[in-house]
């Protein structure tokens, strides 16, 4: 077995990053190498320029990077605001409704996102908000996951230390955001990672409500692109594809323990 | 301040817990339980959006919907998708992890790298794929072609096109599998371990059944639960690579919700066959946080 675990670890990494190194290869030769299957001489500077200067104007790449991060960002900013107070409602204080609340929460859990875009769908339409960015934002902007989580923290945040502030003066506004909130913190990365890869990555709500170019994410970039004429030539395509990957990739590969572990706290 | 609150019961304020889960309470009604009711509904109506008044025509819908060729093959795609992917994704998953949890070195190195395509955005990594797949100049077919094996136009053959995008999908979800192994795997007791290599358990087969099996098996239950989650939501490699075809050989529910809701506007359609993917969903959600929280530390 022992003997065998590096080269069938090898094999597997290859296998794992097999289309992302070919696109890279792809991406670096001229179309007629590629059309040729004559991949295996060496990359020129000249293809490369061409192809990734083609995939950066024949559509809006920057553009389409640019609402990946507004949108991801502005949905973040607000569950964060939304989930704070009402976990740590839920987890230390009495209120009527609040049984009712965390069932809805634990019905939210198990919703998934693709059931509920068809009546979003039309809300946005009859709001005249289609192909706009809060279209891409409001109907995610309250995450049952992220009001969950923090639930499950603050629960076990220790009633003394919430009396001790109470004791000191603070309102309950003062005692989330200065007591509690960096208490929070490894919670809070945790869901920050998970909501950022689930929206950067999200193609089916944005195929839903955009219709343009200029609103397009990452995933519906991507789409576009395809079916455009720069489709066929495959050396733009792959830089495309791959500039387009790259964020997500590189905030992985610079944070990737706190990714794994933020995957895994989902559970 | 609360006794202030209490000596002037008459203006006495809202409790601090409604003030602060207010918000949450209100956009869930407004975004979720409110279109969750409205998509429900809409599937015992005639409704079709920018059409007349709806009318209530009871279980109509569900009728024509069971009784549609093209639904009922659809579902059968989803679940061959399904039934592919995630025996796939688990068993590779678990087999990279066993296979980690042993080394020494490079085992960082080995975890980025076999999580990558969970991160890596799918929709462009589709497109790589293709390229991969491309029948005249992709590596696939090259390499086949020089070995003397038959090439296939991967993702434009009937039967190709599903298996395909099932190995695609098991490409994706295998590092999400891995992570969860690796973390139950590693925190067997090792005092387990060396009881059963006392009582004389050597071979590695006996110790796996009998020390690391029933260890892991809680987690296994729930990578299952939730690859399968995964897996009837399939979406993003059908819209990009094969847009149901050919044929309807790789049309999932979730395509055909976008076609018929998006496409060509038969809410009411859309609606039937969101509540029958609800159904579908919602059992797998509630097995996921029953057995979540089982072996959660919450």
């Amino acid at each position: 077995m022992s003997r065998w675990r590096h080269p069938l670890l090898i094999l597997a990494a290859a296998l794992m990053l097999l289309p992302i190194l070919w696109a890279a290869l792809v991406s670096t030769r001229p179309q007629d190498a590629i059309i040729g299957a004559r991949l295996l001489t060496m990359p020129s500077l000249d293809a490369i320029a061409a192809n990734y200067g083609r995939a950066v104007t024949a559509s809006p790449l920057f553009g389409f990077i640019g609402n990946g991060i507004a949108v991801c960002s502005l949905i973040l900013f607000f569950q964060v605001l939304i989930m704070v107070p009402a976990g740590y409602a839920l987890a230390k204080l009495r209120f009527p409704g609040r049984e009712t609340l965390w069932g809805g929460v634990l019905l939210g859990l198990m919703v998934p996102a693709p059931v509920l875009a068809m009546p979003l769908f039309v809300m946005v339409a009859m709001l005249g908000l289609m192909d706009s960015l809060p279209a891409l934002v409001l109907p995610w902007v309250v995450s049952s996951l992220g009001i969950f989580l923090m639930r499950q923290f603050f629960r076990r945040v220790p009633d003394e230390i919430i009396e001790a502030a109470r004791l000191d003066g603070l309102s309950e506004l003062e005692l989330l955001v200065r007591v509690l909130l960096p208490l929070a913190r490894p919670t809070l990365g945790a869901f920050a990672i998970i909501s950022l890869v689930a929206h950067w990555n999200e193609l089916y709500w944005p195929s839903i409500v955009v219709t343009s170019a200029e609103r397009a994410t990452p995933p519906f970039g991507v789409m576009l692109f395809q079916t455009q004429e720069a489709g066929t030539e495959y050396g733009a395509l792959m830089a495309g594809a791959l500039i387009i990957a790259l964020p997500l990739v590189a905030a992985f590969l610079l944070l990737q323990r706190r990714f794994i572990e933020g995957l895994v706290a989902m559970k | 301040m609360s006794d202030l609150a209490l000596a002037a019961p008459l203006s006495r304020p809202l409790p601090k817990g409604i003030l602060l889960a207010g918000p949450a309470a209100l956009l869930m009604l407004l975004l979720q339980i409110g279109p969750l009711v409205l998509v429900v509904c809409a599937a015992f109506t005639d409704w079709q959006l920018g059409g007349e008044a709806p009318n209530f025509v009871g279980l109509d819908n569900f009728r024509a919907l069971i009784a549609d060729h093209d639904f009922q093959a659809s579902v059968l795609v989803t679940a061959r998708y399904t039934l592919m992917v995630v025996p796939g994704a688990l068993l590779l998953g678990l087999g990279l992890a066993m296979l980690l949890q042993g080394a020494r070195r490079g085992r960082t190195v080995y975890q980025t790298i076999f999580f990558l395509p969970y991160i890596a955005t799918l929709a462009a990594m589709s497109i790589a794929w293709q390229m991969l797949l491309h029948p005249s100049f992709g590596p696939v077919n090259q390499g086949l072609a020089a070995l003397g094996l038959p090439v296939a136009n991967w993702l434009r053959d009937e039967n190709t096109a599903l298996p395909v995008l099932a190995l695609i999908g098991i490409w994706h979800e295998t590092g999400f599998a891995m992570v969860f192994f690796l973390a139950a795997l590693t925190s067997v007791p090792t005092e387990l371990h060396d009881a059963a290599r006392i009582d004389g358990l050597g071979g590695g087969w006996d110790r796996f059944w009998l020390v690391t099996a029933p260890h892991i098996a809680p987690i296994a239950l729930f990578v299952l639960v939730v690859l399968t989650a995964h897996a009837v939501m399939v979406f993003d490699t059908v819209a990009l690579l094969t847009q149901g075809g050919p044929g309807n050989a790789t049309r999932v529910l979730l395509f055909v919700i976008y076609q018929e809701g998006f496409s060509f506007f038969r809410t009411n359609v859309a609606a039937t066959a969101t509540v029958f993917f609800l159904a579908i969903t919602l059992t797998l959600g509630m097995l996921q946080l029953r057995l979540g929280r089982r072996g959660g530390a919450a």
